[in-house]
């Protein structure tokens, strides 16, 4: 099928040797990270790399999904923003550590998708996706109207706090090795969740799930861990983004931003490992250094959703990767 | 013709050498002679026809009106997108890299952030596009001046002024989230307070309702003299064109819209805008100075006229360089609290707005004026739209400061 040589690796597998289960082009790319990930806060402003690890975190959830999985969601952005307003509600109104707040942000997310998971993976497609989206619609609803998130004006002056009670995150730098440490740890929980046996199956639904409930597979419930985990972290990266601007709003809730994230993954390359980063960094570049040039941003993102889709379908680590021969 | 990945790149290329040649803005390390003034506003989305490139145009009026005095001027200017956590970035960059004051900022919520910045930073902030009234109460800061409308104004002159221009009987068509609640509660009281009495409301849900048919037709058996529209934006355009089409304004019901302004009126058109009630600070044929202001805009504004918002922005910076120019630049750099305490020190007094003042809690003082839309014979051209109805005082058109919770005061 046309649709899924965009998502089956289009490159062999072949016999690579693996590091921790990366494979070698892999490995190098991970050491590239590490080793940007330390270096760019000398470089570029914290806080805007600290929204970019957000939102690349948010992409990579989201690409567990619809990358390994090929279940394409409408509403990430139901688990992303409830993530957010419970930790800013946790950290500001109950006075709790950073981390607390986020893990109850993740859990929260995390029970949210499961509700949600177990209504929507009952159908394919555009009907998924659909479900998805309505289950998200009623979220923003939720946000507008519930007392606790401050209607349109959102929970504004989001402490920081201090990490483990004793660490304080108000300067730039600490909250930046904070956030990026969430960030690898979270990746890497990705990773090992796809290069698991698990992993196997779920990828195995993603190219043919009739055949996979054959072997004796109840693809019903992987896929409704695989949307768990996919909700949990993306509640992460919402947690993780309120704390680092201090405000939890609507637009994280709202459905363009289930599109945004769907774009970030198009344009890095679905269903490789640094793909959503890559498009997560150069969509939210375009938002920030682009803000200049007015009404323009749009235009520009939407030209290169088209370009992506017209002749890069693989992304850009994807297309790069099969110019190396290897999988990324 | 086929699209190939050549063409795709071509393409590319082409767009990359096109916006190459542009002139790219970009933030450069500041001298120390120079005050530097950031424009965060909405340059694309729904705020973009009340200030947007407008209110930029306004500001760098400010500037050049105000002329070399030691000092150089310099200014920048994003889009927020209306998204807080782009406008978060964004304040907090310029703040960072020598910005000395970010001005405007539209939507509530980007609004309230970039003052919690602002006050982190110690540097100054001045709001003219916000609506939020909590801006001087809750979450009033000493860096913070909040300069043009708030809800609580626009409830007050609409609500109190129009019962007593003779609109004492109201309908409330409300959207039903906190924003809504907020303008019906404060009008309805304003209303209570005049005299005047609430004869029902009808909420509905927002966003995603565009058909007011059901609710006009209730507002209008309620048979009260106005009927207010407790929304804004798209929701408030197309309550009005639905009332028109139903011949409400017809039959002598008067609409009063809680937030709109002048580039709204001109895109509806008098047709449908007529007898329309609705409340501004500034209107550019109120007076021979405001008449001279926008006489001298219009070079850069073309064919738009200044409304509230966007004449704000030059209201706010002119008063702005006036602070600077008396404390010295040298002064105004240590901590943006100084340069706030010395603009409320100074008394205001500009061609938009006339004489004012800044109270403690950050609060612009100035008029307020309930207009009523003309018809379409009584209006000599374009934007010659409004009738004057009722004044209220600058003393009384905004919020007492004992009733706003604000901590700065109570402390």
């Amino acid at each position: 099928m046309a649709g899924q040589s965009m998502t089956s690796s289009a490159v062999p597998a072949g016999p690579q040797e693996s590091i921790f289960g990366f494979t070698k082009a892999q490995f190098i790319a991970l050491l590239v990270m590490f080793a940007a990930l330390v270096v760019a806060p000398f470089f570029l402003y914290p806080v805007f790399l600290m929204k970019l690890l957000c939102f690349a975190l948010f992409a990579c959830a989201f690409n567990l999904l619809i990358g390994y999985v090929g279940l394409t969601s409408f509403g990430h952005a139901a688990y992303f923003g409830m993530g957010g307003y419970i930790t800013a509600h946790s950290a500001k109104v109950w006075g709790l550590t950073p981390e607390v707040s986020i893990l109850i942000g993740a859990l929260l997310a995390g029970v949210q998708g499961a509700i949600f998971g177990w209504v929507a993976i009952r159908r394919q497609g555009i009907y998924f996706a659909m479900i998805t989206l309505a289950l998200a619609q009623m979220i923003y609803f939720l946000c507008l109207q519930a007392p606790f998130t401050g209607g349109e004006d959102g929970i504004q002056a989001v402490p920081r706090g201090h990490l483990f009670g004793f660490i304080s995150l108000a300067p730039d730098m600490n909250m930046y090795w904070f956030v990026a440490a969430v960030f690898v740890l979270c990746f890497l929980l990705i990773h090992r969740i796809v290069h698991s046996p698990f992993g196997q199956v779920l990828k195995a639904i993603r190219e043919n799930e009739p055949r996979t409930t054959s072997l004796g597979y109840r693809t019903d419930d992987y896929k409704l861990v695989a949307f768990i985990l996919s909700a949990t972290i993306a509640g992460v990266a919402g947690g993780t983004k309120s704390l680092v601007f201090g405000i939890a709003t609507l637009t994280d809730v709202h459905w363009s931003m289930s599109g945004e994230v769907l774009l970030m993954t198009l344009v890095g390359g679905l269903g490789t490992v640094f793909g959503p980063m890559i498009g997560a960094g150069v969509i939210v570049a375009m938002q920030n250094y682009l803000a200049e040039m007015g009404a323009w941003v749009t235009v520009i993102q939407g030209v290169i959703f088209i370009a992506c889709v017209l002749a890069f379908r693989r992304g850009i680590v994807g297309e790069i990767g099969n110019l190396l021969r290897v999988r990324l | 013709m086929t699209t190939t990945r050549r063409s795709v790149l071509g393409g590319a290329a082409a767009c990359g050498a096109a916006l190459g040649g542009l002139p790219w803005r970009s933030a450069r390390a500041q001298a120390a002679n120079t005050i530097r003034i950031g424009v965060l506003n909405d340059m694309s989305g729904p705020y973009r026809d009340i200030s947007g490139p407008y209110g930029l145009e306004c500001a760098r009026q400010a500037v050049q009106e105000f002329g070399n005095r030691g000092f150089n001027v310099e200014m920048i200017n994003a889009d927020h997108q209306n998204r807080p956590d782009i406008g978060v970035n964004i304040a907090r960059q310029w703040y960072d890299q020598g910005v000395d004051m970010v001005l405007d900022v539209p939507t509530s919520s980007v609004g309230l952030a970039v003052a919690n910045i602002a006050r982190e930073k110690n540097k100054a902030y001045v709001n003219t596009g916000s609506a939020t009234s909590d801006l001087t109460g809750p979450a009033c800061t000493p860096n913070t001046v909040h300069w043009m409308y708030d809800t609580y104004m626009l409830a007050k002159s609409t609500g109190g002024a129009m019962v007593r221009a003779g609109g004492d009987s109201w309908f409330f068509i409300t959207a039903d989230y906190a924003f809504g609640h907020a303008l019906e509660r404060d009008t309805a009281n304003f209303v209570r307070n005049a005299g005047g009495r609430v004869m029902g409301q009808v909420r509905y849900p927002f966003p995603a309702t565009t058909d007011f048919s059901s609710f006009l037709v209730q507002a209008q058996a309620s048979r009260a003299k106005v009927i207010g529209m407790a929304n804004a934006g798209a929701d408030t355009i197309n309550t009005v064109k639905q009332a028109a089409e139903f011949g409400i304004t017809r039959r002598g019901v008067k609409l009063a819209a809680l937030l709109m302004f002048l580039p709204d009126v001109h895109a509806l058109g008098l047709q449908t805008a007529q007898g329309l009630i609705l409340t501004e600070s500034f209107y550019w044929d109120l007076n021979d100075r405001t008449r001279a202001i926008s006489e001298r805009l219009r070079p850069r504004l073309r064919d738009v006229r200044p409304n509230m918002a966007s004449i704000a922005n030059y209201s706010a910076t002119l008063h702005y360089l006036k602070a600077i120019a008396d404390m010295g630049v040298a002064a105004s750099k240590v901590a943006g609290v100084d340069v706030i305490n010395r603009m409320k020190a100074l008394p205001c007094d500009d061609d938009a707005f006339g004489a004012g003042s800044i109270r403690p809690d950050g609060r612009k003082l100035c008029p307020s004026y309930l207009f009523e839309v003309k018809a379409p014979s009584e209006s000599r051209g374009a934007y010659d739209y409004y009738k004057l109805l009722q004044t209220t005082p600058a003393e009384e058109a905004f919020r007492p400061m004992s009733e706003g919770n604000c901590p700065m005061i109570r402390a």
